[in-house]
């Protein structure tokens, strides 16, 4: 009998790969660019050695990279592409075409800072600068969560009830370039999660026709549909999770994971490849006495909003840990979020935000433990302020302002 | 909520696309005398939206299409095409 699963040492990129091959897309369409780029050059490896039967379709460009698997998913044809930073903001304009046209795509995101100045280093970003663009995000922790999170991410593409395109983001360098073991499943087992369905909408190569026709009577209602398909979304991922666990034996709490929560009255707030240091913060302030805990965001968009009130409900203080910056309100993405989310409580917890690990660099334990420490003090009346730079000395905004 | 339509998007949950026939803009209408057309084919090359067709032989407008522009019968070498109002 054939193993239920198979366990590799692989690197996050090559991790991405496995779970696309595993997922038989009919067509890849991807331009290489750093980080992302060994991931691309797995699935051609993939092809030549004749474990991927998809068309994978060379192009000049990002731009053309979305449009060819537009009109592939236009056809009914199941997708997969990637990319990262400059290559999004180059394919941006289809990028938002797919999402408003409802397809049920999947690609990946390797989140990286925005240049300028000139890095090719991780952060988050590129991903955050696009997040209205109608498409749903998910972020990962691990290696195990890029396999598991592509797989998912097609069955909540092409549900019915959802028909919106998913955008799976893993952290450039810290989870692309790390090696860890892998679980990959047999192709049986997702055969069996993932069946094919018959996809509309179906444009017909014998009956050549433009597929955004004028409908400014409609628009309103399109959107209000999009809206309605992406709240349906978040229920949707957890029930899809659940089916996950009892196929794969692996689960993420569905839109949010709340870890060492439930008593807690200090908690941290933070998604991707930092959530893995955290947890050792949280383990090692609560070997100290402190009742600290952990949310990890998962659905980035739409976002979790019911589930972040029920976990933050009560709290005296929250951390948020930010790996980009948001210019129309000089703190992080996450920050604006959560202060939105955070306003249907009528007791709201103290809310400070941590800037960190821009352009690659580190957030080490130091600098949780320390973010922790003033989260925790501050819900006692000590000394605080709404945004600290990880890594810059001094008190914010006292000499910029 | 009342909606105006059964489409999610431009389709609909019946794998049925939002077809919107831009004919219906048009004020004017392209109307060919056969007895004048010499086969030239300029109505088909010049039309910017591709409605003049070679309809086996002969040539046809599609008014699912046409627009009424009129360039087919500022092009026509033989006036074999004039516009005429929609009623």
């Amino acid at each position: 009998m054939e193993a239920q699963q198979e366990r590799k040492v692989l690197t996050g990129n090559a991790v991405a790969a496995h779970a696309v091959r595993l997922c038989k897309p009919d067509v890849i369409c991807a331009y290489p660019i750093t980080p992302q780029t060994e991931l691309i050059e797995t699935l051609y490896r993939f092809q030549a050695e004749g474990t991927v039967d998809a068309e994978m379709v060379d192009v000049e460009g990002d731009h053309s990279a979305m449009s060819v698997l537009i009109g592939a998913s236009s056809v009914g044809a199941r997708t997969f592409g990637a990319t990262s930073a400059q290559g999004l903001f180059f394919m941006f304009e289809p990028y938002v075409f797919a999402a408003l046209q409802r397809l049920p795509m999947v690609m990946v995101n390797v989140n990286r800072e925005a240049m300028s100045p000139n890095t090719v280093a991780g952060s988050e970003q590129d991903i955050f600068m696009v997040k209205d663009a109608g498409w749903i995000q998910l972020h990962v922790e691990s290696c195990q969560e890029i396999l598991d999170a592509i797989i998912m991410a097609y069955k909540l593409a092409e549900d019915p009830d959802v028909m919106v395109p998913v955008t799976v983001c893993y952290d450039g360098y810290y989870l692309s370039y790390l090696s860890e073991p892998v679980d990959i499943p047999a192709q049986r087992m997702v055969d069996r999660f993932l069946p094919r369905r018959e996809m509309s909408p179906r444009l017909d190569p014998e009956m050549p026709m433009t597929i955004t026709p004028f409908a400014d009577s409609l628009v309103a209602e399109y959107r209000y549909k999009h809206l309605a398909a992406l709240q349906r979304s978040r229920a949707k991922l957890e029930e899809i999770e659940g089916e996950f666990q009892h196929t794969f034996g692996r689960s993420y709490g569905g839109q949010i994971e709340e870890y060492r929560c439930q008593d807690a009255d200090t908690v941290l707030v933070a998604m991707g490849s930092c959530v893995g240091t955290a947890r050792v913060v949280v383990d090692r302030k609560r070997d100290e006495g402190f009742k600290v805990g952990l949310v990890k965001i998962r659905m980035f968009r739409p976002f979790p909003r019911e589930r972040l009130v029920a976990a933050l409900r009560g709290k005296t203080a929250v951390g948020v840990m930010d790996r980009n910056v948001c210019f129309g309100w000089s703190c992080g993405h996450l920050m604006v979020e959560l202060k939105a989310a955070l306003n249907d409580l009528e007791r709201r917890p103290l809310l400070l935000d941590f800037i960190g690990g821009l352009a690659g660099a580190d957030i080490t334990l130091e600098q949780i433990g320390k973010a922790v420490d003033t989260v925790h003090l501050a819900g006692r009346g000590g000394q605080w302020q709404e945004v600290t730079f990880l890594g810059l000395e001094g008190r914010q905004g006292e000499k910029d302002a | 909520m009342k909606f105006l339509s059964e489409y999610e998007a431009p389709w609909s949950s019946g794998a049925e696309l939002h077809v919107i026939t831009t004919g219906e803009w048009r004020y004017q209408r392209p109307v060919l005398d056969l007895g004048k057309c010499i086969k030239c084919a300029a109505c088909c090359l010049f039309c910017p939206t591709g409605s003049f067709k070679d309809d086996g032989g002969r040539f046809a407008v599609d008014l699912d299409y046409c627009k009424g522009c009129g360039i087919c019968a500022r092009v026509c070498p033989v006036g074999a095409i004039t516009m005429e109002r929609e009623p």
